[in-house]
């Protein structure tokens, strides 16, 4: 097996386990930038999940054919932006403490999602659906030599689009009014508010952004992926969401970048077997390392990750 | 309503939470079209119309009782512990681990050194995130969150590679080790009902004394008020955030042997968390971080898991209902704001 065939096998794996983990990052680091902490992200990747595997179903039910899969990413996104106002009011207008209310959140998500499956299948699980977002090769670029093959064969559209919403968080956050105001509120919420921004409606703002782009990311892990919802199907995917935002540093392309590598250690877990070499390197190292790196990133062993001042603070107006 | 503030706030916020949680329970149901009255009025007969419930419903809240301690310990030094259940797990095997390989002890040296063994196991894996809040200031959520999953695939990984037996688990640990008691199962119809229970009760015993009955847990609850102050006052703050941290995770170990050494008697490779330590957050939380208050809301929850199963088996409804009032109760306790501006804006008006 030469150098070629590893790579092929390899890349695309990692993207294609990456993509769910982007998404669902980049809407981390809206939240976590204009200052709530967002745990919640596991959670409202279930809904996205759930929503994502439903309508999908329902699509095919309503003779949408193989747009049934791309209809559901756009209500997941709904949904998620929606039920993450729960998140948004209680930590945001009632003072809740962000960790406790998005730990809440997880449980309420686990329970809705499954609930409202045994309601309307009376089974444990969706049924699979059929219309998936499957693999293709993308026109004239997977002709390219050398990288053809690796980056635009056998992949899936979704992995794409959430690359180039990478570039695009990046650009909102970084060049635009609305971004400087975003990161603002995180950092000096009182300073912001001196200067007329309006906290809170910006954060309610990032905070379902995070909604709608985890629950994104949980629809795309359910259609591309798992192919149907049940209580395991989302299992650690918005936490390790949440690791990627944080050893990306709270940086768009950072957090993609992360979720590319955790990707890559997610799909060596399962292709590992089929490479020589990685065969002898126990599965448990390459199921850890996202979360030791992680930590290591954290203590300021893998250059320091801080946090936005102002993260986990309810604002309130007039405090000092 | 001067009943929600004072002293009577500790008791009046839980319990207007617990009802506010079932009655958002209750709509949810109306809207999915079952009976909330049928189906609470199930959820109540089966946690407490036969023996068989009572006892299963008192093995439910003992891991509940301990990780809900371990969450109340750490938050009392201003920690949030969610490691808690990945200091259960590893807290699990070591209790099977020993259990499994010393053999000819007297119950009553086997099984308090298992459950020693959990706690130590329980407090190793606590003791990182602690070392890397007092020494590097990394938020311990993180990290704990993060010796969640390395916890989750370390366990497996050690039961596939050394305990493995037929069906995925470790062997069943020796008769001397285990919780199991042939009386307690009899005097409750044959529930899984085991002794793990005194074990919780001397658990929230201990850290009730701790805290508030020797001068560390003195120390432990002021840096948890202000660590500034604390620091000022000469009290070594990052002591005491390891310390608190490896107590909870002590705690934590110790409810993973209530299921290694009492409910199940061995270990499986877990597909996934088993919810008993993220449960106790939501113990603690509505205990306000109490040991009394961890015990009773443990006994509420509890009794909520065990009732639901009788409440889908009469009404129909999935036993997801109770995670739904969980959480919510969760959202109001958090929330307790909004429960005291409501009783503030009451009082201006000078009415009720």
């Amino acid at each position: 097996m030469d150098v070629m065939q590893i790579l092929q096998i390899v890349i695309p794996a990692a993207i294609f386990s990456a993509a769910p983990l982007i998404f669902t990052a980049l809407g981390g680091v809206f939240s976590e930038r204009s200052g709530v902490v967002n745990i919640g992200l596991e959670g409202l990747m279930l809904m996205g999940a759930f929503t994502g595997a439903l309508f999908t179903y329902l699509g095919e039910q309503w003779g949408m054919g193989a747009a049934s899969p791309w209809f559901s990413l756009i209500v997941a996104i709904i949904i998620g932006a929606l039920f993450s106002l729960i998140h948004a009011v209680a930590s945001i207008s009632l003072r809740a403490d962000q960790v406790v209310s998005g730990v809440a959140l997880n449980f309420l998500a686990a329970g809705l999602a499954i609930f409202l499956v045994k309601k309307i299948f009376d089974a444990g699980q969706t049924p699979i659906i059929q219309e998936r977002i499957y693999k293709t090769n993308v026109p004239f670029l997977s002709d390219i030599p050398f990288i053809g093959p690796l980056f635009f064969s056998n992949a899936y559209y979704t992995s794409y689009i959430a690359i180039a919403l990478a570039v695009l968080v990046w650009w909102v956050i970084y060049k635009t009014p609305f971004g400087l105001r975003l990161r603002s509120v995180g950092e000096h919420p009182m300073a912001a508010d001196t200067m007329g921004i309006n906290v809170t409606k910006m954060r309610y703002v990032a905070v379902m952004l995070s909604g709608g782009f985890a629950g994104l990311g949980g629809a795309v892990y359910a259609t591309s992926i798992a192919g149907n919802f049940s209580h395991a199907t989302i299992s650690g995917q918005g936490f390790m969401a949440l690791a990627a935002m944080i050893f990306g540093k709270w940086h768009p392309l950072g957090a993609m970048g992360a979720a590319l590598f955790f990707g890559l250690a997610q799909s060596l877990s399962i292709t590992g077997q089929q490479i020589p070499g990685l065969k002898e390197i126990p599965e448990v190292y390459l199921l850890i390392s996202p979360y030791v790196l992680t930590i290591l990133a954290l203590a300021g062993l893998v250059g320091r990750a801080d946090a936005p001042k102002a993260i986990g603070q309810p604002y309130e107006k007039g405090k000092r | 309503m001067s009943i929600l503030r004072g002293k009577w706030s500790a008791i009046s916020v839980p319990l207007l939470s617990v009802a506010l949680g079932l009655f958002v329970g209750g709509i949810i149901m109306l809207v999915s079209g079952y009976n909330p009255f049928v189906a609470y009025a199930a959820l109540f007969n089966g946690i407490f119309s036969n023996t068989y419930v009572l006892g299963e419903t008192i093995r439910q809240m003992t891991p509940l009782i301990l990780s809900g301690l371990a969450v109340a310990f750490a938050f009392r030094t201003g920690l949030f512990n969610i490691g808690v259940e990945g200091q259960l797990l590893v807290g699990w095997l070591a209790s099977v681990y020993v259990g499994l390989q010393f053999e000819g002890l007297s119950p009553f040296v086997h099984i308090p050194l298992a459950i020693l063994a959990a706690g130590v196991a329980g407090a190793i894996w606590a003791f990182v995130p602690g070392l890397l809040k007092a020494k590097y200031h990394v938020h311990e959520v993180i990290t704990t969150i993060m010796m969640n999953y390395v916890a989750l695939h370390v366990v497996n990984a050690i039961i596939r590679t050394y305990l493995l037996a037929p069906g995925e688990r470790t062997e069943e640990i020796h008769q001397s080790a285990s919780l199991q008691s042939a009386f307690l199962e009899s005097i409750t119809d044959f529930s899984r009902l085991h002794y793990g229970i005194v074990f919780a009760i001397i658990g929230a015993i201990i850290m009730w004394f701790l805290l508030w009955k020797t001068s560390t847990g003195y120390e432990l609850r002021a840096v948890g008020f202000n660590k500034y102050a604390s620091e000022y006052a000469g009290i070594n703050v990052r002591r005491n955030i390891i310390l608190s941290m490896v107590v909870s995770g002590a705690f934590a170990g110790a409810a993973g042997a209530m299921e290694g050494l009492g409910t199940y008697g061995y270990m499986t490779v877990m597909p996934d968390f088993t919810g008993v330590g993220f449960d106790g957050i939501a113990v603690s939380l509505l205990g306000a971080n109490s040991a009394l208050g961890v015990v009773l809301a443990a006994a509420l929850f509890g009794g909520l898991k065990i009732g639901a199963l009788n409440m889908q088996s009469v009404a129909q409804v999935p036993t997801q209902l109770v995670e739904i009032v969980i959480a919510m109760i969760i959202f109001f306790v958090a929330s307790s704001y909004l429960i005291h501006w409501i009783s503030n804006r009451v009082n201006k008006r000078g009415k009720i």
